[in-house]
């Protein structure tokens, strides 16, 4: 993924107001996309760790024990440790990419089409017709 | 018409949260999509904007709220298992009871062919559900660190929409099934 220094030799991007003229009045400062590619990557990585955790679950008995460790008592089952894993996979992406790419500009589009690559594959991996597949 | 403790946090997982999430979705679209130059005013856009960063906010941790109080406080209810290997205390039941949870019921066919309400229906509904807090934080903290600037970037308020709609359908495949797995095996 290309990624742009936001430096002073670099300072303006995007010119916001002159293709919405309603928001120049608002005197908005540029922003570097790193920080929204974070946003749109972190979500597409948290819902692939879903699925391919649901998977693995049913793949093996031993992963399903594991996962279901994390309920702490609660009756919750795997289900427990793959969400919480994945809530895990969200937040740490979200505040690392964040702090990595918070100065740089990094390609929205390409970012987006990852992150939904990762969704979509991930929501394959939760249909149950594809998951029970793989019972062990 | 008494509601007992578990009956209530069904309502408050489903009937409130889960259907507040569902109907905030058409407001936030609504406000997303109009957000185009020539449409609204500079007072306007400060208007919407703020709007959405409080209605994006609110449906992201109302999707927290739903499916945390699904999975850790309702679901347990839903799977213990206290019918045995082969559902015995099952036998006879027309709705789940003390000694038939409601996946026992199910599974046990009891009262017709209801196993696939389990297998299918809620095998999918207890995962694709989380993808909605994933996605309606994302677009929430898009819309707070973009704000008026997705105004002038067609493309980056339809990846918002995008993202959204892909929200609204894991919320709404967990609030189908939901509805219709409570109705045949209700947790009371």
């Amino acid at each position: 993924m290309s990624t742009e220094g936001n430096t002073p030799m670099n300072p303006q991007t995007h010119d916001d107001a002159g293709i919405s003229p309603e928001i120049a009045a608002l005197h908005l400062e540029d922003r570097p996309d790193g920080p929204g590619a974070a946003m749109m990557i972190s979500a597409g990585l948290a819902i692939f760790a879903l699925g391919f955790l649901t998977v693995l679950a049913e793949a093996s008995k031993g992963a399903n024990t594991w996962l279901g460790t994390w309920q702490w008592g609660q009756g919750v089952g795997a289900l427990a440790g793959k969400t919480t894993i994945a809530s895990l996979v969200y937040f740490g992406s979200l505040a690392l990419l964040w702090v990595i790419w918070r100065n740089k500009e990094v390609n929205l589009k390409t970012a987006f089409y990852v992150g939904l690559g990762l969704g979509i594959l991930g929501a394959v991996g939760t249909y149950p017709t594809f998951f029970q597949m793989f019972a062990a | 018409m008494e509601l007992s403790s578990r009956e209530s946090w069904a309502v408050i997982h489903g009937l409130v949260l889960g259907a507040l999430f569902l109907l905030a979705f058409g407001g936030a679209l609504a406000g997303l999509w109009s957000l185009r130059p020539g449409l609204v005013t500079t007072r306007g856009v400060q208007e919407r904007v703020t709007r959405l960063k409080v209605g994006l906010g609110a449906m992201a941790a109302i999707a927290w709220a739903t499916v945390i109080t699904g999975s850790w406080i309702v679901y347990p209810w839903y799977r213990v298992k206290l019918a045995g290997a082969k559902f015995d205390t099952c036998q006879g039941l027309e709705l789940p009871s003390s000694v038939c949870s409601p996946r026992d019921f199910l599974l046990s066919n009891v009262s017709g062919e209801t196993e696939r309400w389990h297998e299918f229906g809620m095998e999918w509904k207890e995962h694709v559900a989380w993808g909605a807090p994933f996605l309606a934080t994302s677009a929430f903290l898009l819309m707070l660190y973009y704000g008026p600037r997705v105004m002038a970037r067609p493309w980056l308020r339809t990846a918002i929409i995008v993202m959204l709609v892909g929200a609204f359908a894991a919320a709404a495949v967990g609030g189908v099934f939901g509805a219709f797995i409570n109705k045949v095996a209700p947790i009371s």
